[in-house]
């Protein structure tokens, strides 16, 4: 049965019915922070159970656990920190014990913090915990120090959720966990994707669901840099991937709402985390997960992992697959003997370049009923 | 007990320890053990053991929080996006 939830019960601080009405209206009166869309995410994330066993956004003792520890004071393997950066023109006044609403950039009132905490925190320290550099040049750390001075910590409840165009894609954690069992799966593996998929994501997919009954396709849905993949995109090309390539009832995709850190290992555990709670069992960990540049080994994201015997999710490691011209198929270097000279890779950026040109992909590469969904669109990629 | 334990702990870490006893011949045994393996003392590797040990514990206790009501209200909106027929 699924696996076990991280700290054991599934986080739920969405509140409704007549409460939600009473704490709405309690909310007008409160001193407002807003929240951009990306920390809206981390707080649908919270209520929903997403980010179990957390309960709100970090108070100092939980957020020195995590980066000195990687640990929650629980002892529970926690890797990145939640937490919610503020100005002390926009806290003042409030005081700890107080509550305050939280409001998205439209004005929308989007759930209440109970304020336990508010701290200062040292931007380079936290930098160099979380992603192992100090350097500004590192997307994660240019956000580090974009942030404002003090954090405030404290647990949250949700009113009302931000917008969302991918209803369609959006499940909770104990909706997937229901999902899963009237599938009758007991072993599933998840897996993190920010791309459209070529056949490297494809065999590795399908190489896991060889040992599993099912396979939890999860693409993370927000902030991107430019020339990534559309949301929209993604989502589209893997549809047209499980029509056509996967038998039917061994796949269920829905998206995740956050963004990336480029945190590298940390982030791997962290995602692994995430999909423990929404029910896999195991966790598709390639090569250079969630990294940016150079800043972290190809494999160190999956290496972290022998530091966490009580994460309560497999891990399962990959290398990277390529077309070997003398094996004649798809294969990784576990497997085919042969030298480079007959392997082609799979280059996200010439499969791009190629989609981008109007070029359908060899199909080797890419799947034609996944390249035709992506030419689609005039331009498929974050302008 | 021997003083050189807690020396090899990571110098960054915030944690506070407090001591459990074992057996002494217990704790040469995984002295020995370790020799030569990424645990740097007795008590990196008890950690790391008992992390193991007690999450599996935990994990066969656990049970999933929902009423018959909940389940049905979910399947519903499930089916309404289609994940159920
Ligand atoms: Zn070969």
């Amino acid at each position: 049965m699924t696996s076990r939830p991280h700290g054991g019960r599934l986080i739920n601080r969405v509140v409704s019915g007549r409460r939600r009405e009473l704490l709405l209206e309690e909310a007008k009166e409160l001193t407002k922070i807003t929240l951009n869309r990306d920390w809206a995410t981390d707080l649908v994330n919270i209520a929903g159970g997403v980010f179990s066993p957390l309960e709100g956004f970090m108070v100092q003792e939980e957020l020195m656990g995590v980066l000195y520890d990687m640990r929650l004071p629980s002892d529970l393997p926690w890797t990145i920190p939640i937490v919610l950066d503020v100005s002390p023109e926009e806290i003042s006044g409030v005081e700890e014990g107080d509550d305050v609403a939280l409001v998205s950039e439209s004005g929308l009132i989007l759930g209440l913090l109970h304020v336990e905490e508010i701290y200062g925190y040292d931007k380079k320290e936290f930098a160099e915990r979380v992603f192992k550099t100090r350097d500004a040049n590192h997307p994660g750390v240019a956000r580090t120090y974009a942030m404002k001075e003090l954090l405030v910590g404290g647990k949250i409840d949700l009113l009302n959720e931000p917008e969302n165009k991918f209803y369609k894609y959006t499940l909770y954690p104990a909706e997937t966990r229901v999902l899963f069992r009237e599938k009758g799966w007991r072993t599933i593996v998840g897996f993190q994707t920010r791309n459209a998929p070529h056949l490297g994501h494809e065999y590795i997919q399908k190489t896991a669901l060889a040992f599993v009954d099912g396979l939890f396709i999860n693409p993370l849905i927000g902030k991107k840099k430019k020339g990534d993949f559309k949301d929209e995109v993604i989502l589209a090309a893997y549809e047209a991937l499980i029509k056509n390539y996967y038998p039917k009832n061994s796949v269920v995709m829905a998206i995740l709402r956050t963004w990336m850190r480029y945190a590298g290992p940390r982030e791997a555990i962290f995602h692994a985390i995430i999909r423990k709670n929404f029910g896999c069992t195991h966790f598709i960990v390639g090569r250079d997960h969630a990294g940016v540049g150079n800043y972290y080994g190809p494999y160190e994201a999956q290496e972290i992992f022998s530091e966490f015997p009580d994460l309560g999710i497999t891990p399962l490691f990959f290398r990277e697959f390529f077309y070997c011209k003398k094996c004649g198929g798809i294969v990784n270097e576990r497997i085919c003997p042969h030298s480079q000279e007959y392997r082609i890779v799979f280059s996200g950026t010439k499969i791009r370049e190629m989609l981008m040109r109007g070029e359908r992909p060899p199909d080797y590469m890419m799947r034609p009923e996944v390249a035709d969904v992506i030419l689609k669109w005039d331009n498929p990629f974050v302008e | 007990m021997p003083v050189d334990e807690e020396v090899s702990e990571k110098k960054l870490s915030r944690r506070k320890f407090t001591t459990v006893s074992i057996p002494i011949t217990l704790y040469n045994r995984i002295k020995n053990l370790i020799q030569g393996t990424g645990f740097t003392s007795v008590s990196d590797y008890v950690t790391y053991v008992l992390r193991e040990v007690v999450a599996m514990h935990e994990a066969e206790r656990s049970e999933e929080p929902f009423t018959p009501e909940d389940v049905e209200r979910i399947k519903e909106k499930l089916r309404a996006l289609g994940y159920l027929d």
